[in-house]
């Protein structure tokens, strides 16, 4: 009876996972043809246009559902920005693109970057969005030495393998971690004056421990003084010996690399101890959950800001709002951003010859582009000035300045 | 100096947090043998109920009321769902220990999900404008003295509840022997829903009060400081009210100064040492009563 029982179990569980499997192919597979169809309308559109006999395609990855969904919108919102700005041409070449889900997935991703580039003929990809996802995709992409940019992965790991060598094919349109806290050690020498800080960071997360090493270090290089270096564990919510301690140190400003939430915490803390100083933080402010009452009068580094008075930054928020009806977010930026590069190194190299197009990629200098002037340094990162925003208690980000490396 | 004694005051604060919670756990004990661990998550509970009442512009008493009255609710709730079926079963306390930890997942997990609290971290507004004397040299904040007048009150009231009032006793004839007191006529059940009620609107005080030194709160925010709680009360003998806490001034003492003076990595490794070391010598704990199973 058991042995039969167990067999009909076995069968249905069968049954169920086929059907199951069957539906995400179908469900995938029409998204993937209604993203085709869109790539041949606006090729048609391109090839109307020029001459066009010479056509190179192109990929774009982007999470455009799941739980980071906005992101892979935005992304997506950025790339077809460009390549209409460019009217889908670069060099002599006509444009023409396929755009995937990754689902914010590594594995799905992967598989996606494969069809691009064995089925699809892709000679280049932009994405994807996040450092997990994007980090396997390069894998993928210098093996079939197909150039890749991805706008807004951060993590050090996506242009370079574990053992620290160079992924030749892979560049990015963002700085990475380490870089955040050279710029607030520099903006806090040089803007705020001070000569004495507090660093506060979670020792569990390697964001919050890179940026505030790399803080630590160039603000001692630069005569300051860490008189505090204090870490905690994400769980943690009693401040008040540590803030008693460091308030006795008198520091002239605090910087605290963590994300929104924590930092939230930590701000009322310190002032619940009177440290009315200023406080510097990274991108992990950059939420709308932050507690703007707070942290109101303090400062971040950010890739961009929509205030930018710079003319590439507001000719860019002008065309996207016309188009979208909203204010372009940093995705959406720095994947514009990754996609005129692209644009760029086919136009230079013309042709369809990857390496030829890699090499275009990193020999660039000077891009202007919405994230500030691009070049590359021998690790695919740009080298490219940082933001710095200052927190308004109205839920608002006040341009402050750009800070060059 | 003074900054030893502010250190100190930053440690009460801890402590007196940790107290009201920490009664919790030890009458419960005291009187069922069970560990309730889902005491933890009504301090969570209590924390939103006070942030909505206090969001809707209601009075941080009244709001903490509210909150007190839902959880001792919420309490009663539990007691007579998940633990009396048990207990009139005659299932075994371990079963009832299992049941605890259910419960308290499920509480968490429920009051994560968008139909209840929904699980973002939430910024507690202010209860009282925050302000700060200087006595003696010491930086002595309007929160810290929130948390010790109420914590000390609401002890007292409950110290009166037990040793004063019928009800006080026969929580205590029942603690003593549950067999015994039903024989002479007590109402054990209606006793023991009591003793869940005040329970749980101390552990409800408690939480807004947490929320109110540490201004976030979220669905697990009632974990850790309901393990220290415990902890706490282990530590100064579970089942005696004075014993929890004293128990629980250490912990808060003990987790402050190994922040403040030697590091913040080590401050809950110093606090369980404290334990371990405590339960060496005293396996009833500082103020428990030694011998055979009589707590």
């Amino acid at each position: 009876m058991r042995g039969v029982s167990m067999k009909r179990f076995l069968v249905g569980l069968l049954t169920v996972s086929m059907l199951v499997l069957a539906a995400c192919g179908s469900s995938s597979a029409p998204g993937a043809g209604s993203q085709g169809s869109t790539s041949t309308g606006s090729s048609t559109s391109g090839s109307g246009a020029g001459s066009g006999s010479k056509v190179i395609k192109i990929g774009l990855i982007a999470p455009l559902t799941g739980n980071v969904k906005t992101f892979g919108e935005s992304s997506k919102k950025g790339f077809e920005l460009a390549l209409e700005q460019a009217g889908y041409k670069a060099g002599d070449y006509t444009i023409e693109f396929v755009a995937g889900d990754d689902k914010g997935d590594s594995t799905e991703g992967v598989n996606l970057a494969t069809r691009f580039i064995t089925q699809d003929g892709v000679k280049a990809i932009i994405g994807s969005v996040t450092s997990g996802v994007t980090i396997p995709v390069s894998l993928v992409a210098n093996e079939n030495k197909i150039p890749m940019i991805t706008g807004t992965a951060t993590a050090e790991g996506v242009t370079v393998n574990e053992d620290g060598s160079r992924k030749p094919f892979i560049f990015r349109a963002c700085f990475i971690d380490p870089f955040q806290g050279q710029v607030a050690a520099k903006f806090a020498l040089e803007e705020l004056g001070v000569k004495t800080a507090a660093v506060f960071y979670d020792k569990g997360n390697p964001y919050t421990v890179g940026l505030a090493e790399s803080f630590r270090a160039e603000f001692e290089a630069g005569g300051g003084q860490i008189v505090a270096w204090e870490s905690y564990a994400e769980a943690d919510t009693d401040f008040s010996a540590v803030m008693t301690n460091v308030a006795a140190l008198k520091p002239e400003m605090l910087y605290l690399p963590d994300y929104y939430n924590k930092v939230s915490l930590l701000a009322k803390a310190a002032k619940e101890k009177g440290l009315d100083v200023p406080m510097l933080g990274g991108d992990g402010w950059d939420s709308e959950d932050l507690d703007f009452g707070a942290l109101a009068g303090n400062y971040f580094t950010a890739h961009y800001s929509a205030d930018d008075p710079s003319p590439a930054v507001q000719k860019f928020v002008q065309e996207f709002e016309a188009k979208y009806g909203h204010k372009p977010d940093s995705f959406a930026a720095l994947t514009y951003d990754a996609t005129n590069i692209l644009l760029e190194a086919i136009r230079v190299a013309n042709t369809d010859d990857t390496d030829a197009i890699r090499q275009a990629i990193q020999d660039l200098k000077g891009f202007q582009a919405v994230g500030g002037s691009i070049s590359f340094d021998e690790k695919g990162n740009p080298i490219k000035a940082a933001t710095i925003l200052k927190v308004n208690a109205d839920k608002t980000y006040e341009f402050v300045t750009t800070v060059n490396p | 100096m003074g900054q030893l004694v502010e250190q100190v005051v930053n440690g009460l604060q801890l402590g007196f947090v940790y107290a009201l919670i920490a009664v919790g756990y030890t009458m419960v004990y005291g009187i069922i043998k069970l560990i309730n661990f889902a005491h933890g998550d009504v301090i969570m509970v209590g924390a939103f109920v006070t942030f909505f009442g206090l969001v809707r512009g209601i009075p941080w008493p009244v709001a903490i009321l509210i909150g007190m009255v839902i959880c001792a609710a919420l309490g009663v709730g539990i007691e007579r769902l998940a633990y009396r079926p048990l207990r009139e079963k005659g299932a075994p306390r371990i079963a009832a220990l299992i049941t605890a930890i259910g419960v308290s997942l499920f509480i968490e997990n429920f009051a994560s999900l968008r139909i209840a609290f929904g699980p973002d971290y939430r910024q507690f507004p202010a209860m009282v404008t925050r302000m700060q004397w200087n006595v003696f040299g010491v930086t002595i904040s309007s929160i810290q003295v929130l948390i010790v007048s109420i914590t000390l009150v609401l002890v007292l009231i409950l110290q009166l509840v037990v040793y004063r009032t019928k009800i006080g006793k026969a929580m205590r004839a029942v603690a003593l022997d549950m067999d015994a007191a039903r024989l002479m006529g007590i109402n054990v059940n209606m006793v023991i829903a009591f003793t869940f009620a005040i329970g749980s609107a101390l552990a409800a005080a408690a939480g807004a009060l947490l929320a109110a030194a540490y201004p976030q709160i979220w669905p697990y925010m009632g974990i850790m400081p309901g393990l220290k709680a415990f902890t706490a009360a282990v530590l100064g003998g579970i089942g005696s009210i004075p014993g929890a806490l004293l128990g629980a001034v250490l912990m808060g003492q003990a987790e402050v100064l190994t922040a403040a003076y030697i590091t913040t990595d080590f401050k809950d490794a110093v606090a369980f040492a404290l334990l371990i070391l405590v339960l060496l010598f005293r396996p009833a704990g500082l103020l428990g009563k030694a011998g055979p199973e009589k707590v």
